[in-house]
């Protein structure tokens, strides 16, 4: 896993609830074997018009403000329904590196962490602010702070958020949670054979 | 103290626990397809790990297969590659393998109860998130991503944080023709599609201890549409009863002994909850969704919504949306959208009891000539099989049902059941995201009545009004 301590980047909005991750990842890509090279089928059927080529001007994020945009702001229940790692991947192989929402659903939310993407969870009042401010100013920047657990925007103003303490370390530390879990593989043992399994 | 099974089965398979971290608890039962295992094997490979106990997981091909004849390859070469990495993988590692053609073969959410592989008090995960089905038995069973996919394999625990508890309890009894799916539409309903996000579910009440174990399947199968972790019943008689003489049960233990260890994971008495939700089963009323999240959903009574009635703009624009996707419009009785397609299967109905519920209302009528196309897809071999010895193939094919193989099918239409754009469907699955069915298409989720009766009339239907032929 990447180690993540500070991002810094261009901001998108994605204004619409309970994106699911078939709206992330259609599944006529989720044949391939690999985990990579998932960027250009994000937002698939939204980005695109029905030749599945031409980009769609009504689907805000194809702006080409927002072309270099690497945080994403959405809105509540983002990641919701199939519990696809080709979301996560999708949205990182196109630049993503974080994404703001009210709220995630919780595979989803795991499966950013297991991607070095960073979640991070506002009131939606300040997700609300955030559209607002993100629409009236071109280039529109944050910073995040992952240590700090703060995020600042173009006027200076820091935004605090929380991650689970033991999600940020992983996430700072690009610890990946198979060699964790390995460092307990005496417990496993001791469990296996306690319990018969 | 009184405990509530989360609680039980959480404690009994914690492997190791530190304050701040997310705790190690052990998994009993994986299973794995072919969609989202081959980049965990991959990851294996790359790290130089092995399987742990191969013999925990079980893999089944479902999502990417062919539902017609399958005497020849897979005609889609990345279908057929994913098929055969899974194949290829499995024989590496050692993991039973129920292949395309293999008699055991089904959706892996029908297969794992039926073949007993799934049990009360286990931990069950599976890369993918209708997982919760297993939930049914008692067992706490969630979807996990494939990274996750790859730790089982490597460790054969998860790391996880404990989850909050929801009870919720249906009271009374169903009204007939109402069934277990439309239980857990209204409760998606009312809770909303985030309403369980945290949350482990347990499900009570009279209406749910009334329930087959195949209608539980259905109700925990959709519990992550609510959000919820995971969604578990209380083993009782009927879950005792239908496990007995499964094959893959403990071979060491008698059906007394199991019964006992069995029984012993419900729910005390007199255990809490972090909240609770309770609702009427008998104001439940056959249920339709109208537009792209299963929360959006009313009764076969109900209207579209009225856009200028929702308060929340968000709520507002979302519905609006919908309806513009769906093809609808504003304050529209459900009884009068016409449907073109009609899909029955899927691991939330594909079951034998939910294709003797089709059969019945579809026995002695014909489909539809506004319908182009109406599938039945059995949700394993077996089930194929039940079906066809008490002659439902014969009841759906008379009345001009078109009877598959089994596989996944049109839930997601990987292959190549799938809808055309401007498709309107009545579909026994349990999700109408934007394009779930094919791109442009349009889902609406019912039980498998209300399905077969949308098949016959070409339109929602009341189940309850029904001419049983
Ligand atoms: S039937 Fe549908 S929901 Fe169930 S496992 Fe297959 S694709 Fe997923």
């Amino acid at each position: 896993m990447n180690k993540t301590t500070q991002l810094t980047g261009i901001v998108a909005p994605l204004d619409a609830l309970n994106v699911d991750t078939d709206q992330i990842i259609p599944k006529q890509f989720l044949k391939r074997i690999e985990r990579t090279g998932y960027g250009r089928y994000l937002f698939f059927d939204w980005r695109f018009k029905d030749d599945g080529k031409t980009p769609d001007p009504d689907f805000e994020m194809n702006a080409a403000r927002y072309r270099d945009a690497s945080i994403l702001l959405a809105k509540e229940n983002f990641g919701c329904g199939s519990s696809r790692e080709h979301a996560p991947w999708a949205l990182d192989d196109y630049g993503f590196r974080a994404v703001l929402a009210p709220s995630f659903a919780d595979i989803f939310f795991n499966n950013c962490i297991n991607n070095s993407i960073v979640p991070v969870v506002l009131p939606e009042a300040t997700i609300e602010r955030l559209f607002a401010e993100v629409r009236a100013t071109e280039g529109y920047r944050l910073d995040i702070d992952l240590p700090a657990q703060t995020l600042t925007t173009p006027s200076g103003e820091k935004i605090e958020f929380t991650l689970d303490s033991f999600l940020r370390e992983r996430l700072i530390n690009g610890w990946d949670q198979i060699g964790l879990t390995l460092r307990h593989e005496d417990k496993i043992t001791a469990y296996e054979q306690a319990r018969g399994v | 103290m009184a405990e509530n099974i989360y609680e039980k089965i959480w404690k009994a398979h914690l492997v190791h626990e530190e304050p701040g971290n997310d705790a190690i608890i052990y998994i009993d039962r994986h299973f794995i397809h072919e969609v989202t295992s081959p980049q965990a094997f991959e990851g294996l490979r790359l790290a130089g790990r092995k399987v742990r106990r191969p013999e925990l997981t079980f893999a089944t091909m479902d999502h990417n297969i062919p539902t017609t004849d399958r005497s020849r390859p897979i005609a889609d070469a990345l279908s057929r590659q994913q098929c055969e990495t899974l194949e290829a993988n499995c024989k590496e590692a050692g993991v039973t393998c129920f292949g395309m053609h293999h008699p055991l073969n089904g959706i892996v959410h029908v297969i794992g109860p039926e073949l007993g592989l799934t049990q009360p008090g286990q931990t069950i995960v599976c890369g993918d998130s209708h997982t919760s089905t297993h939930g049914a038995f008692g067992a706490l069973a969630h979807g996990i991503g494939t990274s996750e996919v790859e730790h089982v394999l490597a460790t054969q625990t998860l790391s996880q944080r404990r989850s909050k508890t929801m009870e919720i309890r249906v009271d009374g009894t169903l009204p007939t023709g109402v069934t277990s799916k439309d239980i857990v539409l209204a409760i998606i309903g009312k809770i909303g599609t985030a309403g369980g996000t945290g949350y482990v579910i347990e499900f009570t009440g009279e209406a749910i201890r009334a329930l087959s174990m195949e209608g539980r399947m259905t109700v925990c199968n959709m519990t992550i549409e609510a959000g919820a972790r995971a969604g578990l019943i209380s083993p009782d008689k009927t879950t005792l009863e239908y496990l007995h003489g499964r094959p893959y049960l403990p071979k060491d233990k008698s059906d007394e002994e199991l019964d006992r260890e069995w029984a012993a994971w419900a729910s005390d008495p007199d255990c809490s909850y972090d909240t609770s939700v309770i609702l009427d089963a008998a104001s439940i009323e056959p249920q339709v969704t109208w537009g792209t999240s299963p929360g959006m959903v009313t009764s076969i009574k109900g209207r579209t919504p009225v856009l200028a009635e929702i308060a929340d703009a968000n709520e507002r624009r979302s519905a609006q949306s919908a309806l513009e996707y769906m093809g609808l419009g504003e304050g529209v009785p459900i009884t009068e959208v016409r449907v073109n397609k009609v899909f029955i299967g899927s691991c939330t109905n594909s079951r034998i009891e939910d294709l003797r519920e089709a059969a019945k209302v579809a026995r002695g009528h014909k489909v539809n000539v506004t319908i182009d196309q109406a599938l039945v897809v059995p949700g394993s071999h077996k089930v194929k099989e039940q079906a066809e010895a008490e002659g439902l193939d014969a009841v759906f094919r008379e009345a001009g049902f078109e009877w598959r193989e089994p596989g996944c099918s049109m839930c997601l239409a990987m292959n190549d059941d799938v809808l055309s754009p401007g498709d309107r469907c009545a579909s026994t699955s349990n999700r109408n995201f934007e394009g779930r069915q094919g791109k442009g298409g349009r889902t609406h989720l019912v039980s498998p009545a209300m399905a077969s009766a949308a098949a016959v009339t070409g339109r929602f239907t009341d189940i309850r009004s029904w001419h049983f032929k």
